[in-house]
């Protein structure tokens, strides 16, 4: 049975409120015609786990400048002043969260672990209110796993199972995110037919991937 | 006196001399990237980007440009013969797990014993941490890129006054004025800028500064 849907049915599986998982690290590997799709249909209240928040006309930054999320946990929102400004005054709670740690964090909720051990941000502001374990005299941070109702994904091209293959650095959050999420949408520029993809350039299975949108060449 | 982008380049010139043959290397945003533009003549030094790749080559010509190879910092890059894509996972697994030899990044503060604070003014810009915290923590060598003051304020304090990247994490600092080295006994100068006298590198340093006994010429 094919995975592939129409823009449109994507968008559908979105509900206001839903907790988002977004592809892309500075809107390169960002799924951009679900995102305009999505700001076409105007949900609300959403939760975004990204790493970071694009630029206010490129990535999910367009989203933020919609004003479409009600918090925002991402590694780095520098690039995206709109964030800023709704960080600072008040209207979106933003959650800073080593990039690291926040791929660690949503491959745990993909992959059926109960968090994950790191050294990174010890001593800092992200320690506050977590869980030091020490092991063999060594202390880490407990980092709990993290889950979506959504992710969407960006790859360059997929059979109609959901396998996928990337291109250049676009890899990044898309080959995890979709695990970790209930609903798995990636868009792809290129779909293909069973058989017509080698079982060895498969990046992703596509046991990870419950539907496909032909977004079509950037 | 040096112009800003002199100051810069004249910064970035004397890490690229710390780079060894053969490492893996990754540049933080802004100065230090343009350690890439001066590494020695005849070192193999291979730099990461976090986004998720090995191997980072120059600025595409026009018709090289392709939207999906970016560096960390959203530029158009290219990727050099014998690099490798991966994803953030394997990306950070590179970074955490101790297979980056060095780092260089900026920073807002340092303090003599190796805090360093560079992803927040609270109230103020709240950039985020990105992959600084994870290159703190990871990464064999530490070396801070950075101007010796901002706004005439010292930026090598006792202690940090702002939210910390990381506890204990900087081996090395190279400023427009000297090298100096984060040790026990606090900033020990390895390499005076001859453009400053010692008592201006010392006045313009928030914490105590031991002058090496093996003091050099910064080139």
């Amino acid at each position: 049975m094919s995975k592939l849907i129409s823009l449109e049915d994507a968008v559908d599986l979105v509900r206001d409120g839903d907790t988002i998982m977004v592809g892309g690290f500075l809107a390169v590997g960002t799924p951009e015609r679900l995102i305009d799709a999505l700001i076409a249909k105007g949900v609300k209240n959403l939760t975004l786990i990204c790493n970071d928040t694009g630029f206010i006309d490129r990535g999910v930054g367009k989203m933020v400048v919609a004003k479409m999320f009600k918090k925002i946990m991402a590694s780095h929102v520098g690039t995206n002043r709109e964030t800023g400004r709704q960080m600072l005054e008040g209207e979106t709670e933003i959650v800073l969260i080593p990039q690291g740690t926040l791929i660690e964090q949503i491959r745990a909720g993909g992959f059926g672990l109960g968090g994950v051990l790191t050294k990174t941000g010890l001593g800092t502001e992200v320690e506050k209110g977590k869980q030091i374990i020490e092991v063999d005299g060594e202390r880490y941070l407990l980092e709990k796993p993290l889950r979506a109702n959504v992710a969407l994904l960006f790859a360059e091209k997929a059979d109609e199972k959901g396998n996928l293959t990337f291109h250049g650095a676009t890899r990044n959050f898309n080959t995890y995110m979709g695990a970790a999420a209930d609903i798995a949408i990636v868009e792809v520029q290129k779909v293909v037919k069973v058989g017509e993809m080698c079982a060895d350039e498969v990046v992703v299975p596509g046991v990870f991937i419950d539907h496909i949108v032909d977004g079509g060449a950037l | 006196m040096m112009d800003k982008q002199q100051m810069q380049e004249f910064i970035a010139k004397r890490v690229a001399q710390e780079l060894q043959d053969g490492t893996l290397v990754n540049l933080g945003i802004g100065l230090p990237t343009l350690v890439a533009n001066f590494v020695p003549e005849g070192r193999d030094v291979t730099f990461q980007s976090e986004n998720g790749f090995i191997g980072v080559g120059p600025a595409p010509t026009e018709d090289q440009v392709d939207p999906c190879i970016a560096n960390a910092g959203a530029m158009p890059v290219t990727i050099l013969p014998g690099g490798s894509f991966f994803d953030s996972a394997m990306s950070f697994g590179i970074i955490r797990g101790g297979h980056v030899d060095v780092t260089v990044l900026g920073a807002l503060q340092v303090a003599e014993n190796g805090d360093i604070a560079n992803y927040m003014i609270p109230g103020k810009m709240v950039p985020g941490m990105g992959g600084a915290m994870d290159l703190l923590s990871g990464a064999k060598k530490v070396i801070v890129a950075m101007e010796h003051t901002a706004k005439g304020n010292p930026k090598l304090l006792r202690e940090c006054t702002l939210p910390l990247t990381a506890i204990k994490a900087v081996d090395l600092i190279v400023t427009e004025m000297g090298v100096i080295e984060v040790t026990h006994e606090g900033f020990v100068l390895i390499e005076q800028n001859p453009e400053f006298t010692l008592d201006e590198i010392k006045s313009a340093t928030g914490a105590p500064l031991v002058i090496s006994a093996a003091l050099k010429q910064m080139a």
